[in-house]
Order: structure tokens, then sequence, then C-alpha cells
């Protein structure tokens, strides 16, 4: 079972990480919905350090408005589970 | 490669580093020539051309190519070209306009797409293309009405994306290498129409 599911709202950790990460600085802090179940992979952050570590990745959409405060597009990211915590 | 080239700084860098990884061992210089001749010789546009005419003119394939990226590539010859990470096809629409983008570096389907201009790898393009696409579309020539939705879609992760364009008018009665021809580069990243 995945922690969230198409619909979820979610937030996207705002902490900065030591190391390698792959979630971009410009989304840390926002929610968005998770539109889809990706697939699971090895976590970047962990596999640089050549831990193999499998987590759920999701397709996060994110408004502009929230990203940027302004604008009417969204931006769609793959965000790995650990990436996130529920945005209630 | 052409002389020029072997003047770059880039490349004297690049040929230190082909030099490490083959005193480490971690790869032969039989294994780089190969990699370089599959990219230059087998990775182009024509190929994601391909399947946008295929999907324009067989609604069948369309829906596989939007369900299984990867498998609706394979069935045109270009699955072992688009292997290693989940290709995700996007439709726009008359209400959808969808352009790529990776923010954190240049991920991009290659086998598909061929090698990526300079400028999907541009600071500028991988900044602005999340903060303001509609400017950035508008300085390639594309100027979208303010009723169509826009999303970026950032390559940040496995997934690699691949944008299939409105589908052009006039294409039930044109055959697919003819429409095939229609489609550029930048109609599959997104920033053109077609």
């Amino acid at each position: 079972m995945t922690k969230f599911a198409a619909g979820s709202r979610v937030r996207a950790r705002a902490a900065d990480p030591d190391g390698h990460t792959r979630l971009p600085r410009y989304a840390r802090g926002h929610a968005g919905e998770v539109i889809e179940v990706r697939a699971s992979w090895q976590l970047p952050d962990e596999a640089v350090r050549g831990v193999a570590r499998t987590e759920p990745v999701y397709a996060v959409r994110f408004t502009a408005a929230e990203l940027w405060g302004s604008g009417s597009h969204s931006v769609i990211l793959d965000l790995w589970e650990s990436y996130l915590e529920e945005a209630p | 490669m052409s002389g020029e080239h072997d003047e770059l700084p880039v490349a004297a860098r690049v040929r230190r580093l082909e030099e490490r990884l083959i005193a480490a061992g971690l790869a032969t210089d039989a294994e780089l020539d190969d990699i370089l001749e599959r990219v230059f010789t087998s990775a182009s546009p024509v190929n994601g051309a391909r399947m946008v005419a295929r999907a324009w003119k067989d609604a069948g394939y369309r829906d596989r190519l939007l369900t299984d990226g990867n498998a609706a590539a394979a069935e045109l010859g270009f699955g072992a070209g688009a292997r290693g990470y989940l290709l995700t096809a996007v439709e726009n629409t008359s209400a959808v306009h969808n352009m790529i983008v990776c923010t954190l570096c240049s991920c991009y389907p290659t086998a598909l797409l061929g090698p990526s201009p300079s400028w999907y790898k541009s600071f500028a393009y991988r900044s602005r293309a999340v903060r303001e696409p509609r400017a950035v579309l508008a300085e390639f020539g594309l100027e979208l009405p303010d009723t169509t939705e826009i999303r970026v879609w950032d390559a940040n992760s496995e997934t690699r994306y691949l944008v299939l364009p409105l589908r052009a008018e006039g294409a039930d009665e044109m055959d697919e290498s003819d429409l095939a021809a229609l489609v550029t580069r930048n109609g599959l990243i997104g920033t053109a129409v077609r």
C-alpha cells in the first residue's frame, strides 16, 4: 500500500537536506495534489550514498498561485514519498 | 564531431573524465563509443514525430500511447532507445497546453526527441518555464489564448515526457509520413504548436 493516492492533498517538506536530493527548492513547503502514483524507484538522496532504498513516487500537481503567489498555470513534479507529508 | 569542438574547454574536460572512468575500470572506450554511436545515429525527433503521426491516425494507438508510453514506443521499434525511464505522453487539446522542462538538470527522452537543444539546458529556460511559461512560449512565437490552461511537467525523476501536439487539420486526408513531417522537436517539447 502506498501512503498517498490520486486526490491526496500533500505538502513538500520544507527542510533543506544536507546532501543530494531531487526535491526542487521551488516546491519546498508548498501544497499540491497527487494526480497519479507513478511507480516505486530508488530514493536518489540515499542512492547517491550507495544505499538502495525504494519508495513510491507520486506525480504531484502544484498551482502557480501556490508556488509563486500568482499565475494561472500548474506545475507537475514527481516526488518520492519521504519528500511529502499530509496536507489536510 | 567537428574539429571546432576539440578546441572547447568542455571537450578537454570530457576527455579527462573519460580517461578517469576508463582508468578506474568503470567503463571501456568501446562501451563509450557504442553509447555515443547509438545517440548520434538513432536518437532523433523523427522518432517522436512518427509516434505522434500514428496517434493522430489511429485512435487505438493514441490510447495506448497515453496509457503506456514505453509500450507505444516499442510498437514502432523505439523500445530500446526509450529504456530506463517511464515514458509519459501528455496530450494537448483546445483547452490544455503541455510543455516539458527539467529544472534540476536537462532530463529529456533523447531517443525520441533527438539531442536536446542548448536552450533546453539553459538556466533561463529551466527557471522561467515553471515561473512564467506563457511569457516563455510567447518568445518562441507561440501565443496561447488566455483561456488555455498551461501544464508544465518538470522531469525531476525517472519520468520522461513527450508532448502529443494538437492534431493537424486535414489529418484524415494525409498519410502518416506527411503528418510526421509536420511535427518538430519543439512541438514534442511543447514550445511550438507542433
